[in-house]
């Protein structure tokens, strides 16, 4: 199978397989997704973050239904932590949407971060191309239950939902330091639990501090029910049309490419650093400085320009 | 670069039985794979879509109901229709009776383990069955 062929005829075995070597950092693949860089660009990407357990999975089941509905196609990239220990993992946000197996507009794909902090895995940004290429008008990246500083999320998507649960009191106070700035939508689900409003007016209240020309909306849902999802849908088209005026989709996905560039340069020096000649340079050096022969910091630079220069 | 097993760990048919999968998914990730767990009463047709987008090594059916008979070789037929029978190993396990699986096994389970198998059991077989290189 070629799959650069099949990913381009919409054959949903290839998207899968090229995701799979994506993961595993497969060379050919890497350069398939260079040659077809090009078709990337044309979907919607949603972030859709949030503590675990707030209903991410089940509100992107009930969003992605919604927009079947309106004969959108979906991709969604669920990602899962990996067991530090073992390097296994359970994924398992798919149980929330199992309806949308069989759809053929709909493809999901589960992903363990394999050691990746941040929210994402390494190869998440990968995988969105992959659907991307594919065709679909939307992709939802649902990315781990976060809590302080997972926030890769802004890199990868062009709007950021964040869901809230009612009575997390205490834990918004902990949560808004980094996070609470990269939500372009609020959404508060459970609201069919006691202090939904409470928590909605807290958060309208730190939203009072944000100076941006984009006030993100807060919603009370209750995903379970499939209430405000509509309304949440349309806020994601506003968002949408507010970033396609004016230039602001082209700024906000420049930024995300030099952070994506940043990131690759850093990845390929650090895979270079780390080749087997380096490292016994390296081990051989550390025992020098270890005995004051040597300083690590003209040791360090050495080695980067050695690796420069080659 | 070596990368994880892929397994889904799915439960074919409408029995609620979830306890042995969820044994078994979890002594799969300490065994270091990633496993897809796909929830309960899924029909074959859900069970091979989900096989295929999540690209797995491994297909693993958990059933108690006493449909294995129909449901298991169902599931391997979805697969090789969608071609991708001959990537992926497909084993069961739950309350199936001794009798029925030579017959499985016949329509193209590669294992079955029944209760009172050791998990590592399952675990070694996946490890020396993969059908296609990691
Ligand atoms: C606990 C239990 C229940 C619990 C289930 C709780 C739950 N969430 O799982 C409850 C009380 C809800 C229940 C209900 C029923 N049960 Co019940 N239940 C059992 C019981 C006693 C134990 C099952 C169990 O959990 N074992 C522990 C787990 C860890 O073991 P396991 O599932 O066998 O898994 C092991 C192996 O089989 C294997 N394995 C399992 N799956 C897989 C998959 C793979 C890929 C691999 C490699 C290995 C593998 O590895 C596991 C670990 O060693 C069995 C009898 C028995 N001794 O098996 C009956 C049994 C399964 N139940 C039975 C029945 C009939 C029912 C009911 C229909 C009863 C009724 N008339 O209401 C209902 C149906 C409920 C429903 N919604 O489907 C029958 C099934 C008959 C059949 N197959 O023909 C059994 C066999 C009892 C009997 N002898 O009649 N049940
Ligand atoms: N009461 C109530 N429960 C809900 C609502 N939405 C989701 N839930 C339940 O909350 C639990 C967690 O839902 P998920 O969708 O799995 O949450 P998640 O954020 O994806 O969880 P992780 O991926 O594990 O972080 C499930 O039992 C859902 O049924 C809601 O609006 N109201
Ligand atoms: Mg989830």
């Amino acid at each position: 199978m070629n799959l650069a062929e099949g990913l381009m005829n919409k054959d949903k075995r290839a998207a899968a397989r090229l995701i799979t070597l994506i993961e595993s950092n497969d060379t050919e693949a890497i350069n398939t997704l260079s040659r077809l860089y090009k078709h990337t660009g044309g979907a919607h990407v949603i972030g859709i973050t949030g503590p675990p357990g707030a209903g991410k999975s089940t509100l992107t089941d009930k969003l992605a239904k919604e927009l079947r509905q309106i004969g959108k196609t979906v991709g969604i990239i669920a990602v899962d932590p990996t067991s530090p220990f073992t390097g296994g993992s359970i994924l398992g946000d798919r149980v929330r949407m199992a309806d949308l197996y069989t759809d053929a507009g709909v493809f999901i794909r589960s992903m363990g971060t394999r050691g990746h902090l941040g929210g994402l895995s390494k190869a998440t940004l990968g995988a969105v191309k992959i659907l991307d290429i594919y065709g679909f008008d939307y992709i939802f990246i649902e990315t781990v239950g976060v809590g302080q500083s997972e926030v890769d999320i802004v890199k990868a998507a062009d709007t950021v939902i964040m869901i809230m649960v009612p009575g997390l009191g205490d834990d918004i106070q902990a949560i808004k330091a980094g996070i609470m700035e990269i939500g372009d939508l609020f959404a508060i689900n459970k609201s069919d639990r006691e202090g939904a409003d409470r928590t909605k007016v807290e958060i309208e209240m730190m939203l009072d501090y944000n100076h941006s020309d984009w006030r993100p909306p807060v919603l009370q849902i209750v995903a379970t029910e499939n209430k405000g999802v509509k309304e949440l849908l349309e806020k994601i088209q506003f968002h949408r049309e507010y970033l396609q005026s004016s230039n602001r989709l082209i700024e906000r996905r420049r930024k995300n490419s030099e952070i994506e560039i940043i990131d690759l340069v850093q990845d390929s020096l650090m895979k270079r650093v780390l080749q087997k000649d380096n490292r016994t340079e390296i081990e051989k050096m550390a025992k020098e400085v270890a005995l004051r022969k040597l300083d690590p910091y003209t040791v360090s630079e050495d080695l980067i320009n050695k690796i420069i220069n080659y | 670069m070596t990368r994880p097993i892929r397994v889904l760990v799915a439960k074919p048919g409408l029995d609620g039985h979830d306890r042995g999968a969820k044994v078994i998914a979890r002594a799969l990730r300490d065994a270091g794979m990633e496993v897809i767990y796909t929830g309960l009463r899924q029909t074959p047709e859900q069970i091979v879509q989900s096989a295929i987008q999540e690209d797995v090594d491994v297909v693993a059916l958990s059933i108690l109901s006493g449909a294995h008979n129909h449901l298991l070789p169902k599931v391997v037929e979805l697969l090789k229709n969608e071609k991708v029978y001959e990537e992926m190993l497909v084993i069961g396990g739950g309350v199936i009776p001794d009798e029925d699986i030579p017959g499985l096994k016949e329509s193209g389970l590669a294992g079955i383990f029944t209760p009172g198998t050791p998990t590592q059991a399952t675990i070694d077989f996946i490890k020396e069955n993969l059908k296609r290189e990691l």
